[in-house]
Order: structure tokens, then C-alpha cells, then sequence
């Protein structure tokens, strides 16, 4: 397969690229970083709410809150970095699927491993209420997958049009919306510890609006990528 | 495209809403505990979803067509079928909303139904505003023809799927039986249909009458 081979090759490039540098790595996990540290000192403001019935569901949505804002900023950079003359020269050598393709399993892979390192921080600093650990980290791995695909299409829609935060914040959070409701629904019934089969339904729902956002974003780059 | 130009569809459009302001009005309708006579809304808030439905399935038509040619006549099509699908999804909001205080009690009571439409609302504003950031127009129409394709997925989903899997109160969402079920037993169905129809060639028009207005300011700025 073609298309196969010139996705590897690209993927590999990326994250040859990102192990020189290790600037997007090291980056955003020191944005999560101090974003779960100032969550913890201004929660450590309110003594007595760590005991609170709130605090399970505070925990998670704000860690969902932490993550999308990580996420946007990671990937917006995904086509930003890239200057006119290497997207020239990846025009003429590589199809345009093997493009987003691999830059939406090389964001996958950055997250999936920012989510979980994440993941750690913010159980060190807030104290773990989870049920169903294995569980959960398995649902972040999904959600950090989500991200990738949605925000990896808008970012290189928001590259063509300026690339400003401010749109791509506009354009991705309508889409992105009811993936956080989902992954929020889902995480909670891992933290409650309800039953795995009682959120198949659930997962299939998110598995269905990211085919649906990796076929269109398939259908859509080749059009996107001429100028 | 010679369609748009014809008049027969518009006096039919017209024809079937004024009609419908006869028997949707007036007909019997079930007496249903809580919905009682609001039920005649059915007549004038589904057909508002489905003129924009119509439009928006419009607009991505000329969307991939701009794609495929480039000619900028698609694209205008495309936006002017947005902004009249707005027209419509405000009034179906609305109308929704008009309802729900008669029969949830509240004019947003934050139903999944509602909040999806929202967001779905904030969607095609987004398509908007991605306009207005590019200044150089083929790019424009084609970033924005890229977005609108990626769009209409998404709507569908969060309109018509996702708030069918949840605890809506909305008829035809989380197990609520939808108001399909009682049209066959009475007239419902001589009222709802032709309204369907009616409005839908009544967004179309409108639609297409924009588009219209859109080709002479063009020409006009061409020259």
C-alpha cells in the first residue's frame, strides 16, 4: 500500500522532528503542569471542600477543562510549524491523505502520552476518588484520541485562514463540545465504578463521531492543501 | 439552475402554507393531557427544522460543487442557503422555546434538545465568522466550502442523534413518543405534511432570491 507507506514515513519524520526538538512534549506538559498547580493552590484556598460531596465531580470535569485546553494548544501548532517551502516540497512527494493521516496519528500519540503523564500529575496534587482506574485511564487514551482527530482537521483549516487562536478556539469548540459531554458522561461512570457494559453505548457514539470527522477530514485535505 | 427562475413551486409553496394556517388552526386535534391545544405547533415548528434541513442539504450540494469547478456562483449559493438556513434555525428555536413554556414550564429548561441546537447554532455562526477572517475571496470560498461540508455531519449529529440517546423531554427523543404516532388516527396528517413541503420551497425561495440579489451586487462590483 502506498498510502500506508508514505503515512509511516511522514509519521516517523514528525516524531524524529519532535525528539530533537522536544519542544511541543515538554511544552505542553509544563502548561499542564502549572495548570493543575495553580488549580491546586486556588482549590487549597477553600478548606473543608476536599470532604465535600461536590469534589468527585469538581475532579473530573476540571480535568477534562485541563486537558481541552492543552489539547488546543498542542495541535494548533501541528500545521503552524511547518513552513511554506517543506509543505511544498510534501506536496510533491506525498499524497495528501499520508498528511493528515499521519499528522493526526502522530497528535494521537503526543496526547495519549501527555493525557496519561496528565493524568498522574493531577492524582498527585488532588487527591484520587476514582473507582475504576484501569478504566479510566483507558477513557482519557479515547478522549486524547478524540482531540486529536477533531482539533488536527480545524487546525489545518484555521493554518489556511490566518491561524489565530481566536478562530480556531470558534471553530473547534462547537465540534469538540459534545465529545467533552461524552467523555465527561463516560468518565464519570468509571469514577463511580458502575458496571463497563452500562457505557458501550456511549463509547460507540464517540467511536462514531470520530470516523465520521476522520472520513470527512480524508474527503476534505486534498481540497484544503492546494493553495 | 433554471428552477429558480420558474413560479409555479412559489404559488405552490404559498398556496400550502396559507392552507395550513386554515387546517392547522382549525382542524380537530387530540385532546393530550399537558400538550392540549399546543399541539398545533407540531404544524409550525417541525417545518421550520425542515426548511433548514432543506437549505443546509443545499448549501453542501453547492459546497462540493464549488470544490469540484471553483465557479463562484456555487459558492454564493452555498453562503446565501446558510444565512437563510439561520433565518429558519432561529425560528425553530423559537418556536420551540414558545412551546416549551407552555409545556416544560420554562423557556429554556436546558433539555440535551435545546442544548445541541445551541451548539449547533454556534456551529454555522463559526462558518460565518470563518468568512469574514479571509480577505482574498477564491480562498475564502474554498476554506469556507471545506467548513460547510465538515459542518452538516456534525449538525445532524448533534441535532437529530445525540439527543435521541439521552433523557430528552423532547417528542421523539429518549423514548418519548414522537407525535407520528397520533397524526394516522385523526386529520393531523392533511395539516403537517403540506406545511412540511410548503416551507421548505418557502426557505428555498427565499434562499434563492438572496442568491439572486448576491449576483447583480457581484456583477455590479465587477465592473
Amino acid at each position: 500500500m502506498k498510502l500506508m507507506g508514505q503515512t509511516i514515513h511522514l509519521l516517523k519524520k514528525e516524531i524524529l522532528l519532535e525528539w530533537r526538538s522536544k519542544y511541543a512534549f515538554n511544552g505542553v506538559l509544563l502548561y499542564i503542569v502549572s495548570t493543575v498547580f495553580v488549580c491546586y493552590i486556588s482549590f487549597n484556598l477553600n478548606p473543608g471542600f476536599k470532604g465535600s460531596n461536590g469534589y468527585p465531580i469538581v475532579w473530573n470535569i476540571l480535568f477534562w477543562i485541563i486537558m481541552l485546553f492543552a489539547s488546543v494548544n498542542a495541535i494548533a501548532k501541528s500545521f503552524l510549524q511547518e513552513n511554506k517551502g517543506r509543505l511544498l516540497y510534501y506536496y510533491t512527494i506525498a499524497s495528501p491523505q499520508a498528511i493528515i493521516l499521519s499528522k493526526t496519528i502522530y497528535n494521537a500519540l503526543l496526547m495519549g502520552l501527555l493525557s496519561v503523564l496528565a493524568l498522574v500529575v493531577y492524582m498527585l496534587f488532588f487527591t484520587n476518588t476514582v473507582n475504576d482506574l484501569l478504566y479510566y485511564f483507558m477513557i482519557v487514551l479515547l478522549g486524547s484520541l478524540s482531540f486529536s482527530t477533531v482539533f488536527t482537521m480545524i487546525s489545518a483549516i484555521a493554518s489556511k485562514a490566518g491561524n489565530n487562536g481566536t478562530l480556531m478556539a470558534i471553530l473547534s469548540f462547537p465540534v469538540i463540545i459534545p465529545v467533552i459531554l461524552l467523555l465527561i458522561k463516560l468518565s464519570k461512570a468509571a469514577m463511580d465504578g458502575l458496571d463497563r457494559s452500562l457505557s458501550y453505548s456511549n463509547i460507540g457514539i464517540l467511536a462514531a463521531i470520530n470516523v465520521i470527522v476522520v472520513a470527512s477530514s480524508l474527503l476534505l485535505f486534498p481540497y484544503l492543501w492546494r493553495d | 439552475m433554471k428552477f429558480i427562475y420558474q413560479t409555479w413551486w412559489k404559488v405552490i409553496a404559498v398556496l400550502l402554507v396559507l392552507s395550513t394556517l386554515i387546517t392547522g388552526l382549525l382542524f380537530d386535534v387530540p385532546r393530550l393531557p399537558i400538550i392540549h391545544e399546543t399541539i398545533r405547533n407540531l404544524y409550525f415548528h417541525v417545518p421550520m427544522w425542515m426548511g433548514m434541513l432543506t437549505v443546509f442539504v443545499v448549501s453542501v450540494f453547492y459546497s462540493v460543487k464549488y470544490l469540484q469547478t471553483g465557479k463562484e456562483e456555487h459558492d454564493l449559493a452555498a453562503v446565501e442557503c446558510v444565512n437563510t438556513g439561520l433565518v429558519f434555525y432561529t425560528l425553530g428555536l423559537l418556536t420551540g422555546m414558545l412551546w416549551a413554556k407552555y409545556t416544560w414550564g420554562e423557556f429554556w429548561s436546558g433539555d440535551p434538545k435545546q442544548n445541541s441546537a445551541a451548539i449547533a447554532f454556534l456551529l454555522y455562526c463559526a462558518y460565518l465568522v470563518l468568512r469574514n477572517s479571509i480577505d482574498e475571496e477564491q480562498k475564502r470560498a474554498k476554506i469556507s466550502a471545506i467548513y460547510n461540508i465538515f459542518a452538516f455531519p456534525v449538525m445532524v449529529v448533534l441535532i437529530f442523534v445525540l439527543p435521541r440517546m439521552t433523557d430528552s423531554l423532547h417528542p421523539g427523543s429518549g423514548g418519548n413518543p414522537a407525535f407520528g404516532k397520533y397524526d394516522l388516527d385523526n386529520g393531523m396528517k392533511l395539516a403537517f405534511y403540506p406545511a412540511m413541503l410548503g416551507w421548505s420551497f418557502i426557505a428555498l425561495w427565499i434562499a434563492t432570491l438572496r442568491y439572486r440579489i448576491r449576483l447583480i451586487e457581484n456583477k455590479k462590483n465587477a465592473i
